[in-house]
């Protein structure tokens, strides 16, 4: 908190990538809850009389190779993906802060050993383990939350711990103690709460990579499963009509990336704002 | 050989706008130890950066006339400015360890200079350089050119700074503050050093230094700053008996002595 | 020689663990393998027959000994799904995905060390700054989109290559490398975005170091004292990012193989994943996970050959 006050008059230049990312995130965030509430066209009504058209007023991304609107589906698969996503940050990120809140303050040997099991899962990309995970544990919407809630568990952690163990040795901390302050009071009272601006970048990056695993595992079929729609599923999809409705994968395309860029934007203008 | 002539350096609005040196005028015969003392702020490091060219055109205005041998330096573009440094004004920074590249041989930071002004082959370079480590002292120089700046003391790197800074035997050699970070035994050494190579080698030695003791010790003359300018220029032992200034007199005054020690 | 031989006792002890966890999780976990491979058609009589047959009644430590010692000497096992030694499955589908690995590694070492240090030579320009921003964007593309994008533009409207249409290396070497370069640069665009900025960063600290000071006064200008001083200190974070990266692109390869339709052992894990064929994914997991070990091994020789200091830490 104490780092705010010192900043010298060249850092009152515009933090251009913090309010993009505020904008682009709040728009796509609008996008996918209105797509709750409302949509154009139902995502999967087919009109015979109009199969692959090209984007126009009626329907403003186009329509797929059914007639089905584009606008509707991307609508609908934005919402399993963000929703896909913010489960798994939120497994991820609770568990992750307790181990490493937990580690970090109290050390010792169960510190050293979950730490190197974290270092040596992190060491793997998370979308091959998710991939061996899926054979055991099998696919679907909720089984990919779960995988990649638990693959994520440890990028949190680590962040978490390393943070925390640097908080317990400010002073802060010992006067709370010498005040009669309990450990898991200083820890959640004290410490958390500091933790903010260093999680909160981690938590971006975290979105993304969930959008990204999503995006993957859906593609190749191991993810969401038909008829359930998502943005990785869709471009699987849409890639087969390439020739005739690029404007599907495009649009697709788009969205995972406008999704990705807002929080890239946010995470990347805060941690500016930090420094 | 440098004549220092109504020099202002004022920085720009971003760095705080502030005139770190407001006229000073410094002249410096060949061959000579002049020390340049102030306290932290008196703007003795800036001018010294000054005369090095090293002060970034886009951090500060430096007006005024610097004349080394006939050159005058503020005019100079930076291309020209280039060709002087390393070559007629060497520099040792305060301190060494972080003034020396962590991942180049000791050998081929001695030798740089070398490198860059001169036309001399490898092995040419090679040579000169293990007879001026030699020259200030390094044990072992065979040994010491093919190590690292991590695997060596304080005082050992800041003697090679001093050789990388004499290869190309300089006109003028700057020593911002190369004693400070070291221990008091070292500082000792290295201070014999530079009056040993200005004795051998002739060099011309611009001494800045906030410490008097250090700077009686090596120098010919002395000149004081405070507050960005100069106050006082004399013989060392004039400046410390017959102090003319207040502020040179509250300066001698501060210095701790045996008997005030008891 | 000391640092390599430890760091090497590391790797072989870390490969020890992954290949215990990889026949923990693909021999035991799943159960009884007998049963899988016969179906549900098996007699309990066979089953016992067979599990005998494949010596699934000894201890697991002498299994997994048993196990480790074929798998080095190259036997594989048995697909379920084909009946065919997974040794000869893999060796055919190898190459295209160490091309393909191997190509995008290529990109991106030429293309973010260049384009990072000429940022870091213009900071604060307009190009520099243009490619800040679009740093950040092709960070945000996933490599399965800047694939579909490439079949798009450069397969069906320039024609520069046929979507689908995989050429193999043995019939003819440049088409096949003309198919490769697509795939390669979507698994490798994001990375080198990401690399650039590292090395842009880490040059930029580097610059304002003392030592840096000490190359201006001895004649240096800007940039030769960024290329010849700051860049190897510079490079340190930059050769771990990469083989962070390099492990990354093996993933986003797997997935790419099935954009690009490249018959690679990504394609055939995705198949076993969905058939179950156990034999055929553990070897392939195996496969890749060496690939990340050996990687990060490489990497921490190369950080400690550009920075002694790095031996002491």
């Amino acid at each position: 908190m104490n780092r705010q006050i010192i900043k010298s008059p060249l850092h009152h230049k515009k933090n251009y990538f913090l309010s993009l990312g505020k904008g682009i995130t709040g728009a796509m965030v609008v996008f996918i809850l209105l797509g709750m509430v409302w949509q154009p066209y139902s995502p999967t009504a087919m009109d015979a009389m109009a199969k692959s058209q090209a984007p126009s007023l009626l329907h403003l991304c186009g329509t797929d190779n059914m007639g089905r609107d584009i606008l509707s589906r991307i609508m609908e698969g934005a919402g399993t993906t963000f929703f896909i996503a913010a489960c798994v940050v939120l497994i991820g990120f609770t568990i992750g802060t307790l181990i490493g809140c937990l580690t970090g303050y109290f050390g010792g040997l169960a510190d050293v050993i979950l730490m190197r099991v974290c270092d040596s899962i992190t060491a793997f990309p998370s979308i091959l383990l998710a991939l061996v995970l899926v054979m055991l544990c099998g696919r679907g919407k909720y089984q990919i939350i779960l995988i990649l809630g638990i693959l994520f568990i440890p990028s949190f952690a680590r962040v978490v711990r390393g943070e925390v163990a640097r908080q317990r040795s400010q002073n802060y901390t010992a006067a709370a103690r010498l005040m009669g302050a309990g450990h898991f009071r200083i820890i959640f009272k004290h410490i958390l709460p500091n933790l903010l601006p260093v999680l909160l970048p981690t938590l971006s990056i975290g979105f993304n990579n969930a959008v990204l695993a999503e995006a993957s595992m859906s593609y190749v079929g191991v993810g969401v499963q038909k008829p359930e729609l998502s943005l990785g599923g869709m471009l699987s999809e849409a890639q087969t009509y390439l020739g005739n409705a690029p404007w599907y994968a495009l649009f697709t395309g788009l969205t995972i990336v406008l999704l990705i860029l807002g929080f890239s934007m946010l995470g990347e203008g805060l941690s500016r704002e930090e420094s | 050989m440098l004549d220092v002539k109504n020099l202002h350096i004022r920085f720009h609005k971003a760095r705080g706008g502030r005139e770190a040196v407001q006229g000073i005028d410094l002249h410096m015969n060949t061959g000579e130890i002049l020390g340049l003392v102030g306290e932290s702020g008196s703007g003795k490091t800036v001018t010294a950066m000054a005369i090095s060219g090293l002060m970034s055109r886009k951090q500060a205005i430096c007006t005024g006339e610097i004349w080394l041998d006939g050159v005058e330096l503020l005019s100079c573009d930076r291309e020209q400015l280039r060709r002087l440094q390393g070559k007629d004004i060497g520099v040792v920074f305060q301190e060494p360890m972080s003034s020396m590249n962590p991942v180049m041989r000791i050998g081929a930071q001695i030798e740089e200079s070398l490198r860059l002004h001169t036309n001399m082959t490898a092995q040419e370079r090679r040579d000169r350089a293990l007879y001026v480590m030699a020259a200030v002292e390094l044990p072992e120089p065979e040994k010491i050119y093919n190590q690292y700046p991590h695997e060596l003391s304080g005082g050992m790197l800041q003697r090679a700074m001093i050789a990388a800074a004499l290869t190309t035997r300089p006109k003028l050699l700057l020593c911002d503050e190369p004693t400070t970070a070291l221990d008091v035994t070292i500082q000792a050494q290295i201070l014999e050093l530079l009056k040993r190579v200005n004795r051998e080698f002739g060099i011309g030695i611009l001494f800045i230094s906030h410490d008097l003791n250090v700077v009686r010790k090596l120098c010919t003359r002395v000149a004081v700053m405070y507050r960005g300018k100069l106050v006082e220029e004399g013989p060392v032992d004039e400046v410390f008996f017959h102090p003319k200034e207040e502020y040179t007199k509250r300066l001698i005054a501060a210095i701790p002595t045996r008997k005030k020690r008891g | 020689m000391k640092y390599i031989a430890k760091k090497l006792f590391t790797l072989i002890i870390t490969l020890f663990i992954v290949s215990l966890l990889a026949f923990l999780a693909f021999q035991i976990i799943p159960g009884n393998a007998a049963v899988l491979r016969l179906g549900t058609n098996g007699t309990p009589q066979q089953v016992e027959q067979l599990k005998e047959e494949m010596g699934l009644n000894r201890p697991i430590a002498i299994q997994y000994g048993d196990w480790l010692g074929s798998f080095l000497s190259g036997d594989m096992g048995v697909s379920y799904t084909y009946n065919m030694p997974v040794e000869d499955m893999i060796a055919q589908k190898l190459p295209s995905t160490v091309a393909l690995v191997l190509l995008g590694c290529l990109l991106m070492v030429v293309l973010s060390i260049p384009i990072g240090i000429f940022t870091a030579r213009h900071a604060g320009g307009v190009v520099d700054r243009v490619m800040t921003v679009l740093n950040q964007v092709l960070m945000s593309i996933p490599p399965v989109f800047v694939g579909i994008l490439f079949s798009f533009v450069f397969g069906i409207t320039l024609r520069v290559f046929i979507p689908g249409d995989f050429v193999s290396w043995d019939e003819n070497i440049t088409q096949f490398l003309v198919f490769m370069f697509f795939p390669a640069l979507s698994i490798a665009l994001s990375r080198v975005a990401m690399t650039v900025k590292l090395l842009r960063s880490s040059l930029l600290d580097e610059m304002d170091k003392n030592y840096i000071r000490t190359a201006f006064s001895r004649g240096h200008s800007r940039d030769t004292a960024l290329r010849q001083h700051a860049l190897r200190n510079s490079l340190v974070p930059v050769v771990v990012f990469m083989a962070v990266s390099a492990a990354e692109m093996v993933a986003a390869g797997i997935i790419i193989e099935q954009v690009f339709a490249i018959p690679g052992i990504g394609r055939l894990l995705i198949a076993s994943i969905g058939t179950y064929d156990f034999p055929v994914v553990q070897a392939i997991v195996l496969i890749l996970a060496t690939w990340v070990v050996v990687v990060n091994f490489l990497a921490d020789i190369l950080s400690q050959y550009i920075d002694p200091r790095v031996r002491l830490g």
